[in-house]
């Protein structure tokens, strides 16, 4: 993992999330969700090709209850794009790479 | 394994890597044909890389595994075994076939999402391991909540439901299974069947009906998918008396059944009239040179040993067939 993939928690989410120059791409994963891990390589790869332009942001879910609820996650992995501390996109399901560059393509 | 470049020339094309595909690329890695196996790419449905299984928790009936084993664990063991004797897997989902002539041409998913415009791999022969997929419902609402209270996946999802009212649909096996697991999270879960009785094995028959948590809405079928931003009803019918009624939930699973994943082969293997591929004298299909395992050519059995079994049998075809003097390559 390389710098621009960070741990988020309920605590430090805000701090983060708003805080961050760049795109933070939040993946809400669990250790017990298969499609989850797939995703997760995945996530490295695109964050270490998009150097300076682009942060993932981990969020364990099963630790981090009060921000899962707060953007109403209900199915993992759950893929939300924040830009200027805003969700801009959301994605629901684990997908391919170019399926995932292509929904945040617009913001990098 | 990488999501790099496929680009190439195998002896052994596999597509697919649940049970039948990596059993093939077991075989043909062990019979040093160095198998490419084109493993697809990640999703939330039955249609990924691994297969059904990764969307499986406990797999108590795979021979040796006493204890049982969980299902993603298996499939990773499956992958790691064919890896170790040399098969080369790539996560890529295969876009477009031409059987019509050898060697074989394929179409993969490049790294922007659009299709080659060449196809970027070759092979002399093909083996078909693309599995089914699980059926959706198809009613009004059930694509829009997918994801907020409609879920594919019982295993990613049921934490979502802790202490809540929920569905599942179908009456076979994995209905079964998904409604047991999701027990340890739901307070309740219906199981919603459009018969009056259970098409599942005994013993997860009797693992229902011993489950408190667990309760029947027989000869009924889900008509409507309700909710704003998410789930929260379903308009059903009872299949006697065609009288419709609302049930509040907070979340439904479907589990009635599967599709194999043919699309590919249309019009270039034949297919039987429920859309799976037509295999004879073990696992050949209508086009030389192509096998055909696992649950796309298998719509009885449909088990992770079945189509190991048959990924085995593909494989040792495809081995004999390249061994014929009249397709080996100079």
């Amino acid at each position: 993992m390389s710098d621009s993939v960070i741990t988020l928690s309920d605590s430090d989410f805000d701090l983060h999330v708003k805080s961050s120059e760049v795109p933070i791409l939040v993946d809400f994963w669990a250790e017990w969700c298969g499609p989850c891990k797939m995703v997760a390589p995945i996530l490295d790869e695109i964050a270490a090709e998009h150097p300076g332009k682009l942060t993932i942001g981990k969020l364990d879910i099963d630790h981090n209850l009060d921000t899962t609820r707060r953007f109403e996650v209900m199915s993992i992995p759950t893929l939300i794009l924040f830009v200027d501390g805003e969700p801009k996109v959301r994605v629901v399901g684990a997908r391919g790479k170019a399926q995932l560059l292509q929904e945040i393509q617009a913001y990098l | 394994m990488g999501t790099t470049d496929a680009g190439r020339h195998a002896q052994v094309v596999v597509v697919g890597s649940g049970p039948a595909g990596l059993t093939a690329a077991i075989y043909s890695a062990r019979a040093n044909l160095r198998p490419l196996v084109l493993a697809g790419e990640p999703s939330s449905t039955s249609d990924q890389p691994g297969g059904q299984l990764m969307l499986t928790t406990e797999v108590e009936n795979f021979p040796g595994f006493v204890d049982g084993i969980l299902g993603p664990e298996l499939m990773q063991r499956f992958e790691e075994q064919a890896a170790r004797f040399g098969a080369d897997i790539v996560r890529r989902r295969v876009t477009r076939v031409d059987l019509s002539e050898r060697p074989f041409r394929l179409w993969t998913s490049d790294s922007a999402g659009q299709e080659e415009s060449v196809p970027d791999v070759s092979a002399d022969c093909l083996i078909v391991a693309t599995g089914a997929r699980s059926l959706m419902l198809g009613v009004p609402g059930e694509d829009r909540l997918l994801g907020h209270g409609v879920s594919t996946c019982a295993t990613c999802d049921g934490f979502f439901f802790r202490g809540q009212e929920i569905a599942v649909v179908g009456g076979g096996d994995s209905a079964i299974e998904e409604a047991v697991f999701l027990t340890r999270f739901a307070s309740k879960v219906t199981i919603i069947h459009r018969r009056k009785e259970l098409r599942a094995s005994k013993i997860m028959q009797d693992r229902a009906f011993a489950n408190e948590r667990i309760d029947f809405r027989w000869n009924t079928v889900v008509v409507e998918v309700l909710g704003a931003s998410k789930l929260e009803a379903l308009r059903v019918r009872d299949t006697t008396s065609g009288e419709e009624s609302l049930m509040e939930l907070a979340g439904l699973f479907v589990a009635i059944g599967h599709e194999p994943n043919t699309a590919l082969f249309q019009g270039q293997l034949e297919l039987a009239a429920n859309g799976y591929l037509v295999t004879h004298g073990g696992s050949s299909t209508s086009v030389d040179g192509v096998f055909a395992c696992g649950d796309v050519q298998d719509h009885v059995y449909r088990q992770a040993i079945t189509a190991a079994g048959s990924g085995c049998m593909a494989a040792i075809d495809a081995e004999r067939w390249l061994e014929s003097s009249k397709h080996r390559r100079p």
